[in-house]
């Protein structure tokens, strides 16, 4: 099942998300937070730019032999005991994780962080099948508690201001507390300490899986992931298929760049590694360990124009960087990954349908492609996509009837010319003062806000012949 | 590489249209430097806005005009970083005949963005200022991360006489034109201007300086709504006299 669309148009999400003056406090503050964070982090470490291009080389290389990583990752996982289940959809997928809760018996299930099952929105599917899911990542659970969505991939309450927190907080804990985020963090704590002792079932995303041992890999901040895969009797991973990296040597490259791309920091304060269920001997670990191999559209692409999306580690270097991200947030974009890989996501896993609109959310500016640790090129195929949108003849017909006579008017000098004189008598009501401030129909969204030059009164080309004379005198 | 005696200016859509004072000043100093100007007759545009936007079988047509145009061109000069980026970055990979694609790798390798070509062309980097005062330079996309070009048009600002430089605070940061981006999420575009303006107004500066003609629309178009007396302006219009 694909996601559901949104409702409104871009344009008008867009537009709420600018009116909303928390939401473009919180942005303002934390983009600017992790832009300059990242860029010290990066400065700091002279070796970053070839580690990128390693990281880079290592993706390509893994997706060129993908089946036979997987291969190899399956056999190890189910050599140390544990459980791997392949899931062409989203709706396998959560008839897996849910198959497994009913096993399981399960009645509360804590979650770390996981964008792979937000895109399959498991926590729906577990409500209604009367698991209680719990969200333990701070930022998870403060948007669980307010009945929304994360807005980032890494920071997924980044919408939110503190004061709103501790409102909520208030609210919904009955905890009214001084909107500080340390007391804020020990509420929480508090709050999910019990959950995490009565959770038969922890599930977890993966930022890798080693196919050489059989690994998964969590990286976080807050140690919850490491009690999600520990303490409950059963531990679920999700992993997008594309996930699956050689070996172990290739995970220190990719944990060198990683964190500081996500959030500056010289490596996330956890890397846990999970090397399945427990075994004889030791003292802690689940009993039982499954992973899902998520396809969900991912292997379509293998051959397909949105290929070096597979390549994303998931940071968010390039929604903190986009100037339209840092404007609208991740929620106006309506699906479950936004930002400019977001919209790339989206199409994967939702169709080239899903992002007429969205595909445009980008002034190409390419900020997003620098920032990206492993240099997948945005911009570029943002305009594949438009290109994609295009051919199938998507956009909305004004759309198409001006490119059309766009293209007709650039094919011919001399319509193109003739264009220009027209437009300048047209404009004539319009001009004051040297400078149009007003002109009517969809015209009218440029001068809105902004004026706009006139058509000059005599043109370059027009102009030429008196230059052309004066090079020799 | 000698420095070419003659150069064919490619002046853009914008440039014809909105802002031909800009051409005529960038031929002027063309003569000025020793380089006779050429201008191939027939020009539109480089077709970017239709790639853009994803209208790739008319974009190619258009790039066939414009190869066609200035096939026997020695340099090529471009005021905007934009369609330089176009003619140099992606009229190749739009050509599927093998003949034009030869014509369109040629053609990529003899194009230049204006500050390129002063600078690394014909070795100028020392002006007289033609507006004097404090000014400041925002980098724009095409030009910063397309042809990854940040330092040609602050060596040329920086060796002006009679204006000092200033560094603009996030001038690597989009100005929010983004081409037909500026008119399908207007609000968005505007915002994002906005923060730009206000950057540029906190330098003190009188005049920012871009070399991209989009920019320059859409930072002017704001500025001037504000009622702001900071003008947004082009590299050409703040070279003077060579010294």
């Amino acid at each position: 099942m694909s996601e559901t669309a949104p409702v409104t148009p871009l344009r008008e999400r867009a537009g709420q998300a600018l009116q909303d003056t928390f939401l473009q406090e919180a942005l303002r503050i934390a983009t600017t937070k992790f832009i300059g964070l990242r860029r010290e982090a990066f400065d700091d470490f002279p070796e970053g730019e070839a580690l990128r291009d390693r990281a880079r080389a290592i993706k390509e290389a893994t997706l060129q032999h993908l089946d036979q990583h997987v291969e190899r990752l399956v056999d190890n996982v189910e050599r140390r005991g544990g459980h791997v289940h392949y899931a062409t959809t989203a709706d396998e997928a959560r008839r897996l994780v849910l198959d497994i809760a009913r096993r399981t018996g399960a009645r509360v299930a804590v979650k770390s962080k996981s964008m792979a099952t937000e895109e399959i929105h498991l926590n729906d599917a577990l409500e209604a099948a009367g698991v209680t899911p719990v969200e333990t990542d701070l930022g998870e659970y403060i948007i669980q508690l307010a009945h929304e969505r994360p807005s980032h991939i890494i920071a997924p309450a980044i919408h939110k201001t503190k004061g709103q927190v501790a409102e909520l907080f208030a609210r919904e804990l009955g905890r009214p507390t001084e909107p500080d985020p340390e007391v804020l963090t020990r509420i929480a704590r508090a709050e999910l300490r019990e959950k995490f002792l009565v959770a038969d079932l922890g599930i977890s995303g993966a930022n890798f899986g080693v196919a050489d041992t059989g690994t998964i890999v969590l990286v976080t901040n807050e140690g919850n992931g490491r009690m999600v895969t520990s303490l409950p009797r059963v531990h679920v991973a999700v992993m997008g298929v594309e996930k699956v990296i050689p070996s172990m040597t290739d995970l220190a490259v990719f944990l060198a760049i990683l964190a500081k791309s996500a959030t500056g920091q010289k490596l996330s304060v956890y890397t846990s590694l999970v090397n399945g269920p427990r075994r004889g001997g030791e003292l802690e670990g689940p009993e039982e360990f499954h992973l899902v191999l998520l396809d969900n559209g991912r292997i379509g692409q293998l051959a397909g124009p949105l290929r070096e999306a597979l390549s994303c580690l998931r940071c968010g270097a390039c929604l903190n960087v986009c100037p339209v991200y840092r404007q609208i947030g991740g929620h106006a974009y309506g699906y479950t990954y936004p930002g400019p890989i977001g919209i790339l996501l989206t199409a994967m896993l939702n169709g080239p349908g899903s992002v007429t609109e969205l595909a445009h959310a980008s002034s190409l500016c390419g900020a997003c492609a620098d920032a990206c640790p492993v240099r997948i090129d945005i911009p570029r195929m943002l305009i594949e996509l438009r290109r994609d949108v295009a051919e199938r003849g998507l956009p909305p017909w004004s759309e198409r009837l001006v490119f059309g006579a766009f293209g007709g008017l650039l094919r011919r000098p001399a319509l193109y010319r003739l264009a220009a004189r027209i437009g300048r008598v047209l404009q004539r009501p319009f001009v004051r003062g040297g400078t149009v401030r007003r002109l009517p129909l969809a015209f009218g969204d440029w001068t809105r806000t902004r004026d706009l030059p006139p058509i000059a009164a005599r043109t370059f080309q027009e102009r030429w012949t008196q230059l052309a004379r004066e090079e020799h005198r | 590489m000698t420095p070419p005696a003659r150069a064919a200016f490619m002046v853009t859509c914008l440039g014809d249209l909105f802002y031909p004072e800009v051409g005529e000043r960038i031929v002027q100093l063309l003569r000025r430097l020793g380089v006779a100007v050429d201008f191939p007759a027939g020009q539109t545009c480089c077709g970017l806005p239709l790639f853009n936007s994803g209208y790739h079988a008319d974009a190619a047509t258009v790039a066939r005009r414009t190869i066609a145009l200035f096939e026997s061109a020695e340099a090529v000069v471009v005021p905007s970083g934009s369609c330089a980026w176009m003619v140099k970055h992606e009229y190749p990979g739009l050509m599927t005949e093998p003949a034009y694609r030869t014509a369109a790798e040629r053609l990529a390798g003899r194009t230049h963005e204006l500050s390129q070509f002063l600078v690394e062309r014909l070795g100028r980097r020392q002006f007289h200022s033609a507006v004097g005062g404090r000014l400041t330079y925002h980098d724009s996309c095409h030009l910063l991360r397309g042809l990854h070009e940040a330092e040609s048009p602050r060596a040329l600002l920086r060796g002006l006489a009679g204006s000092e430089f200033v560094e603009l605070p996030g001038a690597d940061e989009c100005c929010g034109f983004g081409g037909s981006f500026s008119v399908r999420l207007p609000e968005v575009s505007t915002a994002i201007l906005d923060k730009k303006l206000a950057n540029v107004e906190a330098t003190g500066a009188a005049c920012v300086v871009a070399c991209d003609a989009g920019c320059l629309m859409q930072m002017r178009g704001g500025l001037s709504r504000r009622g702001s007396r900071v003008r947004a302006v082009h590299l050409a219009e703040v070279l003077g006299d060579p010294r």
